[in-house]
Protein backbone atom coordinates (compact mmCIF):
# COMPACT_ATOMS: atom_id res chain seq x y z
CA UNK A 1 0.00 0.00 0.00
CA UNK A 2 2.88 2.35 0.67
CA UNK A 3 3.41 2.74 -3.06
CA UNK A 4 -0.22 3.57 -3.75
CA UNK A 5 -0.41 7.31 -3.43
CA UNK A 6 -3.95 7.71 -4.76
CA UNK A 7 -6.26 6.53 -2.00
CA UNK A 8 -9.93 7.32 -2.59
CA UNK A 9 -12.24 8.04 0.31
CA UNK A 10 -15.93 8.80 0.61
CA UNK A 11 -16.25 12.13 2.39
CA UNK A 12 -18.08 15.46 2.48
CA UNK A 13 -16.88 18.24 0.22
CA UNK A 14 -17.83 21.55 1.80
CA UNK A 15 -18.82 24.84 0.16
CA UNK A 16 -15.25 26.18 0.45
CA UNK A 17 -13.71 23.07 -1.13
CA UNK A 18 -12.38 21.57 2.09
CA UNK A 19 -13.04 17.86 2.76
CA UNK A 20 -14.71 16.71 5.98
CA UNK A 21 -15.20 13.18 7.29
CA UNK A 22 -18.12 13.83 9.65
CA UNK A 23 -21.38 15.74 9.19
CA UNK A 24 -22.12 17.35 12.55
CA UNK A 25 -24.72 20.00 13.28
CA UNK A 26 -23.21 21.77 16.28
CA UNK A 27 -24.89 23.97 18.88
CA UNK A 28 -22.08 26.28 19.91
CA UNK A 29 -22.17 28.41 23.08
CA UNK A 30 -20.32 31.71 22.84
CA UNK A 31 -19.86 31.70 26.61
CA UNK A 32 -20.22 29.48 29.66
CA UNK A 33 -23.64 30.87 30.65
CA UNK A 34 -25.11 29.86 27.28
CA UNK A 35 -24.21 26.18 27.78
CA UNK A 36 -27.62 25.40 29.28
CA UNK A 37 -29.57 26.76 26.30
CA UNK A 38 -27.29 24.91 23.87
CA UNK A 39 -27.72 21.62 25.73
CA UNK A 40 -31.49 22.12 25.74
CA UNK A 41 -31.53 22.64 21.98
CA UNK A 42 -29.37 19.55 21.45
CA UNK A 43 -31.80 17.61 23.63
CA UNK A 44 -34.78 18.85 21.60
CA UNK A 45 -33.29 18.12 18.19
CA UNK A 46 -31.67 14.74 17.58
CA UNK A 47 -28.66 14.66 15.32
CA UNK A 48 -27.21 17.81 16.86
CA UNK A 49 -24.29 18.17 19.23
CA UNK A 50 -23.87 20.83 21.93
CA UNK A 51 -20.29 21.89 22.70
CA UNK A 52 -20.34 23.22 26.28
CA UNK A 53 -17.18 24.88 27.59
CA UNK A 54 -16.01 26.98 30.52
CA UNK A 55 -15.12 30.38 29.08
CA UNK A 56 -16.11 33.38 26.96
CA UNK A 57 -16.83 36.13 29.50
CA UNK A 58 -14.63 39.11 30.42
CA UNK A 59 -11.74 37.88 28.31
CA UNK A 60 -9.66 40.53 26.59
CA UNK A 61 -6.71 41.08 24.27
CA UNK A 62 -4.79 38.11 22.93
CA UNK A 63 -6.76 35.71 25.14
CA UNK A 64 -10.08 36.96 23.72
CA UNK A 65 -8.75 36.70 20.16
CA UNK A 66 -7.81 33.07 20.86
CA UNK A 67 -11.32 32.45 22.18
CA UNK A 68 -12.86 33.84 19.00
CA UNK A 69 -10.38 31.92 16.84
CA UNK A 70 -11.19 28.65 18.64
CA UNK A 71 -14.95 29.19 18.37
CA UNK A 72 -14.87 30.24 14.73
CA UNK A 73 -12.36 27.56 13.76
CA UNK A 74 -14.47 24.86 15.41
CA UNK A 75 -17.57 25.97 13.52
CA UNK A 76 -15.61 26.33 10.28
CA UNK A 77 -14.10 22.82 10.53
CA UNK A 78 -15.20 20.73 7.51
CA UNK A 79 -16.48 18.01 9.86
CA UNK A 80 -19.20 20.49 10.80
CA UNK A 81 -22.07 20.71 8.31
CA UNK A 82 -23.97 23.55 9.98
CA UNK A 83 -23.79 25.57 13.20
CA UNK A 84 -26.23 27.18 15.63
CA UNK A 85 -24.45 29.79 17.76
CA UNK A 86 -25.94 30.95 21.07
CA UNK A 87 -24.51 33.70 23.31
CA UNK A 88 -25.72 35.85 26.15
CA UNK A 89 -25.55 39.06 24.07
CA UNK A 90 -25.64 39.70 20.31
CA UNK A 91 -22.24 41.37 19.72
CA UNK A 92 -19.78 38.54 20.24
CA UNK A 93 -22.42 36.05 19.08
CA UNK A 94 -22.64 37.84 15.73
CA UNK A 95 -18.87 38.01 15.41
CA UNK A 96 -18.48 34.25 15.85
CA UNK A 97 -21.44 33.41 13.59
CA UNK A 98 -20.12 35.66 10.82
CA UNK A 99 -16.68 34.11 11.11
CA UNK A 100 -18.12 30.63 10.61
CA UNK A 101 -20.41 31.89 7.82
CA UNK A 102 -17.36 32.81 5.69
CA UNK A 103 -16.99 29.10 4.89
CA UNK A 104 -20.38 29.20 3.11
CA UNK A 105 -22.05 26.72 5.46
CA UNK A 106 -25.41 27.28 7.15
CA UNK A 107 -25.19 29.26 10.40
CA UNK A 108 -27.89 30.70 12.66
CA UNK A 109 -27.23 32.82 15.74
CA UNK A 110 -29.31 33.65 18.81
CA UNK A 111 -28.72 35.74 21.92
CA UNK A 112 -30.44 35.32 25.24
CA UNK A 113 -30.75 38.84 26.75
CA UNK A 114 -34.27 40.34 26.48
CA UNK A 115 -35.62 36.91 25.54
CA UNK A 116 -34.61 34.43 28.22
CA UNK A 117 -33.71 30.77 27.82
CA UNK A 118 -37.25 29.63 26.83
CA UNK A 119 -37.65 31.88 23.82
CA UNK A 120 -34.03 31.42 22.75
CA UNK A 121 -34.29 27.62 22.97
CA UNK A 122 -37.57 27.68 21.02
CA UNK A 123 -36.16 29.75 18.15
CA UNK A 124 -32.79 27.95 18.09
CA UNK A 125 -34.50 24.55 18.11
CA UNK A 126 -36.41 25.44 14.94
CA UNK A 127 -33.17 26.49 13.23
CA UNK A 128 -31.38 23.37 14.43
CA UNK A 129 -34.19 21.15 13.15
CA UNK A 130 -34.06 22.81 9.73
CA UNK A 131 -30.28 22.25 9.64
CA UNK A 132 -30.65 18.57 10.55
CA UNK A 133 -33.11 18.05 7.68
CA UNK A 134 -30.84 19.94 5.30
CA UNK A 135 -27.52 18.36 6.24
CA UNK A 136 -28.77 14.81 6.68
CA UNK A 137 -29.33 14.82 2.92
CA UNK A 138 -25.70 15.78 2.22
CA UNK A 139 -24.01 12.86 0.47
CA UNK A 140 -20.51 11.53 0.86
CA UNK A 141 -18.65 11.75 -2.45
CA UNK A 142 -15.38 10.48 -3.80
CA UNK A 143 -12.47 12.51 -2.49
CA UNK A 144 -8.76 11.79 -2.20
CA UNK A 145 -7.09 10.95 1.09
CA UNK A 146 -4.45 13.53 0.17
CA UNK A 147 -7.07 16.26 0.67
CA UNK A 148 -7.32 15.56 4.40
CA UNK A 149 -5.81 17.67 7.15
CA UNK A 150 -4.43 15.22 9.74
CA UNK A 151 -3.14 16.24 13.16
CA UNK A 152 -1.15 14.38 15.80
CA UNK A 153 -0.48 14.67 19.51
CA UNK A 154 0.41 11.85 21.89
CA UNK A 155 -0.78 11.36 25.45
CA UNK A 156 -0.11 9.32 28.57
CA UNK A 157 3.14 8.56 26.81
CA UNK A 158 5.61 6.00 28.05
CA UNK A 159 8.73 4.42 26.65
CA UNK A 160 6.67 2.30 24.25
CA UNK A 161 5.34 5.39 22.47
CA UNK A 162 8.86 6.36 21.40
CA UNK A 163 9.54 2.77 20.29
CA UNK A 164 6.23 1.98 18.57
CA UNK A 165 3.19 4.23 18.31
CA UNK A 166 4.95 7.56 17.65
CA UNK A 167 7.21 6.16 14.90
CA UNK A 168 4.05 4.61 13.39
CA UNK A 169 2.53 8.09 13.07
CA UNK A 170 5.86 9.34 11.74
CA UNK A 171 5.86 6.65 9.07
CA UNK A 172 2.31 7.67 8.09
CA UNK A 173 3.46 11.29 7.68
CA UNK A 174 6.52 10.17 5.69
CA UNK A 175 4.14 8.45 3.27
CA UNK A 176 1.17 10.85 3.18
CA UNK A 177 2.79 14.30 3.36
CA UNK A 178 4.36 13.83 -0.11
CA UNK A 179 0.86 13.10 -1.46
CA UNK A 180 -0.34 16.56 -0.42
CA UNK A 181 -2.00 16.18 2.98
CA UNK A 182 -1.71 18.95 5.54
CA UNK A 183 -0.26 17.82 8.87
CA UNK A 184 -0.17 19.36 12.33
CA UNK A 185 2.06 18.64 15.29
CA UNK A 186 2.73 20.81 18.36
CA UNK A 187 2.98 20.50 22.18
CA UNK A 188 5.41 23.36 22.75
CA UNK A 189 6.51 22.48 26.31
CA UNK A 190 6.96 18.86 25.42
CA UNK A 191 9.64 19.48 22.80
CA UNK A 192 11.97 20.55 25.62
CA UNK A 193 15.00 18.29 25.45
CA UNK A 194 14.63 17.78 21.70
CA UNK A 195 14.44 21.44 20.65
CA UNK A 196 17.82 21.20 18.88
CA UNK A 197 16.42 18.38 16.73
CA UNK A 198 13.04 20.02 16.15
CA UNK A 199 14.60 23.28 15.01
CA UNK A 200 16.56 21.38 12.36
CA UNK A 201 13.30 19.95 10.99
CA UNK A 202 12.17 23.41 9.86
CA UNK A 203 12.13 23.92 6.11
CA UNK A 204 14.68 26.74 6.33
CA UNK A 205 16.70 28.76 8.84
CA UNK A 206 14.14 31.55 9.04
CA UNK A 207 11.31 29.19 10.05
CA UNK A 208 13.69 27.34 12.38
CA UNK A 209 14.65 30.57 14.11
CA UNK A 210 11.02 31.63 14.51
CA UNK A 211 10.27 28.18 15.91
CA UNK A 212 13.11 28.41 18.44
CA UNK A 213 12.05 31.90 19.55
CA UNK A 214 8.47 30.66 20.09
CA UNK A 215 9.69 27.67 22.11
CA UNK A 216 12.06 29.89 24.14
CA UNK A 217 9.31 32.44 24.81
CA UNK A 218 7.17 29.70 26.36
CA UNK A 219 10.07 28.64 28.58
CA UNK A 220 10.81 32.20 29.72
CA UNK A 221 7.33 33.73 29.92
CA UNK A 222 5.34 30.77 31.21
CA UNK A 223 7.48 28.04 32.76
CA UNK A 224 10.22 30.08 34.42
CA UNK A 225 7.73 32.82 35.35
CA UNK A 226 5.33 30.46 37.12
CA UNK A 227 7.25 27.37 38.22
CA UNK A 228 7.28 26.45 41.90
CA UNK A 229 9.45 23.37 41.47
CA UNK A 230 11.31 21.62 38.67
CA UNK A 231 8.03 20.53 37.02
CA UNK A 232 8.91 16.93 37.88
CA UNK A 233 5.24 16.14 38.59
CA UNK A 234 3.88 17.78 35.42
CA UNK A 235 6.40 17.09 32.67
CA UNK A 236 6.75 14.12 32.70
CA UNK A 237 3.33 13.42 34.21
CA UNK A 238 2.71 10.85 36.93
CA UNK A 239 1.37 8.54 34.22
CA UNK A 240 4.48 9.01 32.11
CA UNK A 241 6.66 8.14 35.12
CA UNK A 242 4.58 5.06 35.89
CA UNK A 243 5.19 4.06 32.28
CA UNK A 244 8.95 4.37 32.65
CA UNK A 245 9.66 7.85 31.30
CA UNK A 246 12.15 9.57 33.59
CA UNK A 247 12.87 13.06 32.20
CA UNK A 248 11.34 15.65 29.87
CA UNK A 249 14.27 15.09 27.50
CA UNK A 250 13.41 11.40 27.18
CA UNK A 251 9.73 12.23 26.69
CA UNK A 252 10.50 14.88 24.06
CA UNK A 253 12.69 12.58 21.98
CA UNK A 254 9.91 9.98 21.86
CA UNK A 255 7.31 12.63 21.11
CA UNK A 256 9.26 13.91 18.11
CA UNK A 257 9.22 10.46 16.52
CA UNK A 258 5.69 11.43 15.38
CA UNK A 259 6.99 13.56 12.50
CA UNK A 260 8.91 10.72 10.92
CA UNK A 261 12.20 10.85 9.12
CA UNK A 262 11.76 13.05 6.06
CA UNK A 263 9.20 15.80 6.62
CA UNK A 264 10.18 19.41 7.22
CA UNK A 265 7.67 21.76 8.82
CA UNK A 266 6.88 24.69 6.60
CA UNK A 267 5.42 27.19 9.07
CA UNK A 268 4.42 27.84 12.68
CA UNK A 269 0.77 28.32 13.60
CA UNK A 270 -0.54 30.36 16.49
CA UNK A 271 -2.93 28.34 18.71
CA UNK A 272 -6.10 27.41 16.76
CA UNK A 273 -4.89 29.24 13.63
CA UNK A 274 -5.50 27.67 10.21
CA UNK A 275 -2.55 26.94 7.89
CA UNK A 276 -1.98 29.67 5.30
CA UNK A 277 1.07 28.37 3.43
CA UNK A 278 -0.39 25.47 1.46
CA UNK A 279 -0.13 21.72 1.97
CA UNK A 280 2.60 20.39 4.24
CA UNK A 281 3.51 19.93 7.88
CA UNK A 282 2.88 22.70 10.43
CA UNK A 283 3.92 23.17 14.04
CA UNK A 284 1.09 24.63 16.15
CA UNK A 285 2.11 26.48 19.31
CA UNK A 286 -0.05 24.50 21.70
CA UNK A 287 -0.49 23.00 25.13
CA UNK A 288 0.69 19.44 25.68
CA UNK A 289 -2.56 18.63 27.53
CA UNK A 290 -4.49 16.23 25.31
CA UNK A 291 -7.95 17.78 25.18
CA UNK A 292 -6.63 21.33 24.82
CA UNK A 293 -4.23 20.38 22.05
CA UNK A 294 -6.76 18.35 20.04
CA UNK A 295 -9.32 21.16 20.43
CA UNK A 296 -6.80 23.72 19.10
CA UNK A 297 -5.81 21.55 16.14
CA UNK A 298 -9.47 20.88 15.31
CA UNK A 299 -10.07 24.64 15.38
CA UNK A 300 -7.10 25.00 13.01
CA UNK A 301 -8.95 22.74 10.57
CA UNK A 302 -7.68 19.19 11.17
CA UNK A 303 -10.39 16.61 10.35
CA UNK A 304 -8.71 13.46 11.69
CA UNK A 305 -6.42 13.21 14.70
CA UNK A 306 -3.85 10.43 15.20
CA UNK A 307 -3.11 9.88 18.89
CA UNK A 308 -0.33 7.57 20.06
CA UNK A 309 -0.68 6.49 23.68
CA UNK A 310 1.36 4.28 25.96
CA UNK A 311 -0.34 4.16 29.34
CA UNK A 312 -3.79 4.77 27.80
CA UNK A 313 -5.09 8.33 27.40
CA UNK A 314 -8.85 8.10 26.73
CA UNK A 315 -9.36 11.55 25.13
CA UNK A 316 -11.75 12.25 22.27
CA UNK A 317 -13.10 15.34 20.55
CA UNK A 318 -16.68 16.29 19.71
CA UNK A 319 -16.09 17.00 16.00
CA UNK A 320 -12.84 15.25 15.07
CA UNK A 321 -12.37 11.46 15.19
CA UNK A 322 -9.35 10.66 17.35
CA UNK A 323 -7.55 7.46 16.28
CA UNK A 324 -5.70 5.84 19.20
CA UNK A 325 -2.54 3.89 18.50
CA UNK A 326 -0.71 1.89 21.17
CA UNK A 327 2.29 -0.42 21.29
CA UNK A 328 2.01 -1.22 25.00
CA UNK A 329 0.75 -4.81 25.42
CA UNK A 330 -0.42 -4.14 28.99
CA UNK A 331 -2.54 -1.20 27.81
CA UNK A 332 -3.93 -3.25 24.92
CA UNK A 333 -4.90 -5.94 27.44
CA UNK A 334 -6.33 -3.70 30.17
CA UNK A 335 -7.76 -0.80 28.12
CA UNK A 336 -8.48 -2.41 24.77
CA UNK A 337 -11.80 -0.61 24.30
CA UNK A 338 -9.89 2.66 23.80
CA UNK A 339 -7.39 1.50 21.19
CA UNK A 340 -8.03 1.59 17.42
CA UNK A 341 -4.63 0.44 16.16
CA UNK A 342 -2.57 -2.16 18.06
CA UNK A 343 1.10 -1.91 17.09
CA UNK A 344 2.47 -3.97 20.01
CA UNK A 345 3.95 -6.31 17.37
CA UNK A 346 6.68 -3.69 16.92
CA UNK A 347 7.95 -4.38 20.45
CA UNK A 348 7.99 -8.13 19.77
CA UNK A 349 9.91 -7.42 16.54
CA UNK A 350 7.07 -9.12 14.64
CA UNK A 351 5.93 -5.94 12.86
CA UNK A 352 8.10 -3.29 11.22
CA UNK A 353 7.47 0.45 11.56
CA UNK A 354 6.79 0.45 7.81
CA UNK A 355 4.07 -2.19 8.19
CA UNK A 356 2.58 -0.37 11.18
CA UNK A 357 2.46 2.85 9.17
CA UNK A 358 0.48 1.07 6.46
CA UNK A 359 -1.97 -0.28 9.07
CA UNK A 360 -2.48 3.27 10.39
CA UNK A 361 -3.06 4.65 6.88
CA UNK A 362 -5.68 1.96 6.33
CA UNK A 363 -7.36 2.95 9.62
CA UNK A 364 -7.29 6.64 8.59
CA UNK A 365 -8.98 5.66 5.33
CA UNK A 366 -11.66 3.63 7.13
CA UNK A 367 -12.20 6.41 9.66
CA UNK A 368 -12.53 8.96 6.86
CA UNK A 369 -15.11 6.71 5.22
CA UNK A 370 -17.18 6.77 8.40
CA UNK A 371 -15.90 4.13 10.81
CA UNK A 372 -16.40 5.33 14.37
CA UNK A 373 -13.20 5.51 16.39
CA UNK A 374 -13.06 4.01 19.86
CA UNK A 375 -13.34 7.52 21.33
CA UNK A 376 -16.45 8.23 19.24
CA UNK A 377 -18.08 4.92 20.15
CA UNK A 378 -17.37 5.57 23.84
CA UNK A 379 -18.74 9.12 23.70
CA UNK A 380 -15.50 10.98 24.44
CA UNK A 381 -16.20 14.58 23.43
CA UNK A 382 -13.64 16.62 25.36
CA UNK A 383 -13.82 20.24 24.20
CA UNK A 384 -11.25 22.24 26.18
CA UNK A 385 -10.40 25.84 25.50
CA UNK A 386 -6.87 27.12 25.97
CA UNK A 387 -6.81 30.21 28.18
CA UNK A 388 -3.76 32.47 28.13
CA UNK A 389 -4.35 34.46 31.34
CA UNK A 390 -6.98 35.49 33.90
CA UNK A 391 -10.11 37.24 32.69
CA UNK A 392 -10.78 40.87 33.55
CA UNK B 1 19.55 -13.66 16.37
CA UNK B 2 22.82 -14.84 17.86
CA UNK B 3 22.99 -16.73 21.15
CA UNK B 4 19.26 -17.22 21.36
CA UNK B 5 16.77 -19.93 20.54
CA UNK B 6 14.89 -19.29 17.33
CA UNK B 7 11.70 -17.29 17.93
CA UNK B 8 12.85 -15.94 21.28
CA UNK B 9 11.28 -12.51 21.67
CA UNK B 10 13.53 -9.69 22.90
CA UNK B 11 12.55 -8.41 26.31
CA UNK B 12 14.56 -5.21 26.17
CA UNK B 13 14.90 -2.80 23.26
CA UNK B 14 17.64 -0.22 22.71
CA UNK B 15 17.15 2.64 20.25
CA UNK B 16 20.72 3.47 19.30
CA UNK B 17 24.02 1.61 19.53
CA UNK B 18 25.56 4.37 21.68
CA UNK B 19 22.72 4.26 24.25
CA UNK B 20 23.62 3.27 27.81
CA UNK B 21 20.02 2.47 28.87
CA UNK B 22 17.39 0.20 27.32
CA UNK B 23 13.64 -0.35 27.73
CA UNK B 24 12.02 -3.49 29.13
CA UNK B 25 9.14 -4.24 26.72
CA UNK B 26 7.48 -7.23 28.41
CA UNK B 27 5.82 -7.76 31.76
CA UNK B 28 7.36 -9.94 34.42
CA UNK B 29 11.09 -9.25 34.22
CA UNK B 30 12.48 -10.03 37.66
CA UNK B 31 15.85 -9.84 39.40
CA UNK B 32 18.10 -12.51 37.97
CA UNK B 33 16.28 -12.76 34.60
CA UNK B 34 18.66 -13.34 31.72
CA UNK B 35 17.06 -11.39 28.89
CA UNK B 36 17.54 -11.10 25.17
CA UNK B 37 18.10 -7.47 24.13
CA UNK B 38 17.86 -5.95 20.66
CA UNK B 39 19.24 -2.68 19.28
CA UNK B 40 16.48 -1.57 16.92
CA UNK B 41 18.81 0.68 14.90
CA UNK B 42 20.79 -2.27 13.51
CA UNK B 43 18.83 -5.31 14.73
CA UNK B 44 21.84 -6.66 16.63
CA UNK B 45 21.25 -8.59 19.86
CA UNK B 46 22.98 -9.23 23.15
CA UNK B 47 22.05 -10.63 26.56
CA UNK B 48 21.76 -8.85 29.90
CA UNK B 49 21.12 -10.03 33.46
CA UNK B 50 18.46 -7.92 35.18
CA UNK B 51 19.54 -7.14 38.75
CA UNK B 52 16.15 -5.82 39.90
CA UNK B 53 12.46 -6.47 39.20
CA UNK B 54 11.48 -4.08 36.43
CA UNK B 55 7.98 -3.19 35.23
CA UNK B 56 7.22 -3.04 31.51
CA UNK B 57 8.38 0.23 29.98
CA UNK B 58 11.08 0.91 32.56
CA UNK B 59 14.79 1.14 31.81
CA UNK B 60 17.84 -0.91 32.74
CA UNK B 61 21.44 0.28 32.70
CA UNK B 62 23.35 -1.44 29.91
CA UNK B 63 26.71 -0.66 31.54
CA UNK B 64 27.86 0.50 34.97
CA UNK B 65 26.92 4.18 35.31
CA UNK B 66 28.48 6.62 37.78
CA UNK B 67 26.99 9.58 39.59
CA UNK B 68 27.43 12.52 37.21
CA UNK B 69 27.30 10.49 33.99
CA UNK B 70 24.86 11.35 31.22
CA UNK B 71 22.06 8.90 30.39
CA UNK B 72 21.98 8.30 26.64
CA UNK B 73 18.87 7.10 24.79
CA UNK B 74 17.93 7.67 21.13
CA UNK B 75 21.65 8.47 20.87
CA UNK B 76 20.86 11.68 22.79
CA UNK B 77 21.29 13.15 26.29
CA UNK B 78 18.16 12.36 28.34
CA UNK B 79 19.42 13.58 31.72
CA UNK B 80 22.05 13.16 34.42
CA UNK B 81 22.73 10.10 36.52
CA UNK B 82 22.59 11.18 40.19
CA UNK B 83 23.59 7.93 41.93
CA UNK B 84 25.82 5.07 40.89
CA UNK B 85 23.92 2.42 38.92
CA UNK B 86 25.30 -1.02 38.14
CA UNK B 87 24.77 -2.78 34.82
CA UNK B 88 21.33 -4.43 34.81
CA UNK B 89 19.87 -2.15 37.50
CA UNK B 90 16.72 -0.05 37.19
CA UNK B 91 17.27 3.52 35.89
CA UNK B 92 14.45 5.89 36.77
CA UNK B 93 13.57 9.01 38.78
CA UNK B 94 15.47 7.75 41.85
CA UNK B 95 18.82 7.88 40.04
CA UNK B 96 18.29 9.96 36.87
CA UNK B 97 17.18 13.63 36.64
CA UNK B 98 16.45 16.17 33.95
CA UNK B 99 19.12 18.74 33.11
CA UNK B 100 16.31 21.24 32.37
CA UNK B 101 13.92 23.11 34.61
Amino acid sequence: MSNNLNISIQAYRRENGRVGVRNHVIILPVDDISNTACEAVANNVKGTLALPHAYGRLQFGEDLELHFQTMIGTGANPNVAAAVVIGIEPGWTQRIADGIRETGKSVAEFSIEQKGDFETIRAASWAAKDFVHQTSEYQREQCDLSELWISTKCGESDTTTGLGSCPTVGNMYDKLLPTGITGFFGETSEITGAEHICQKRAINDEVGERWFNMWKAYQDEVIFAHQTDDLSDSQPTKGNIEGGLTTIEEKALGNLEKIGRSAKFIDILAPAAPPQSGAGLYFMDSSSAAAECVTLMAAGGAVIHTFPTGQGNVVGNPIVPVIKISANPRTIRTMGEHIDVDVSGILRREQTIDQAGDVLIEMIKRTANGRFTAAEALGHREFSMTKLYRSA
Amino acid sequence: MANSPKNEIPKLLVHDEIDNVGVVVVEGVTAGSDILCCITQNNSTFRLAAKTDVPIGHKLALIDLKNGDTAIKYGEDIGKIVADVAQGEHVHIHNCKTKRW
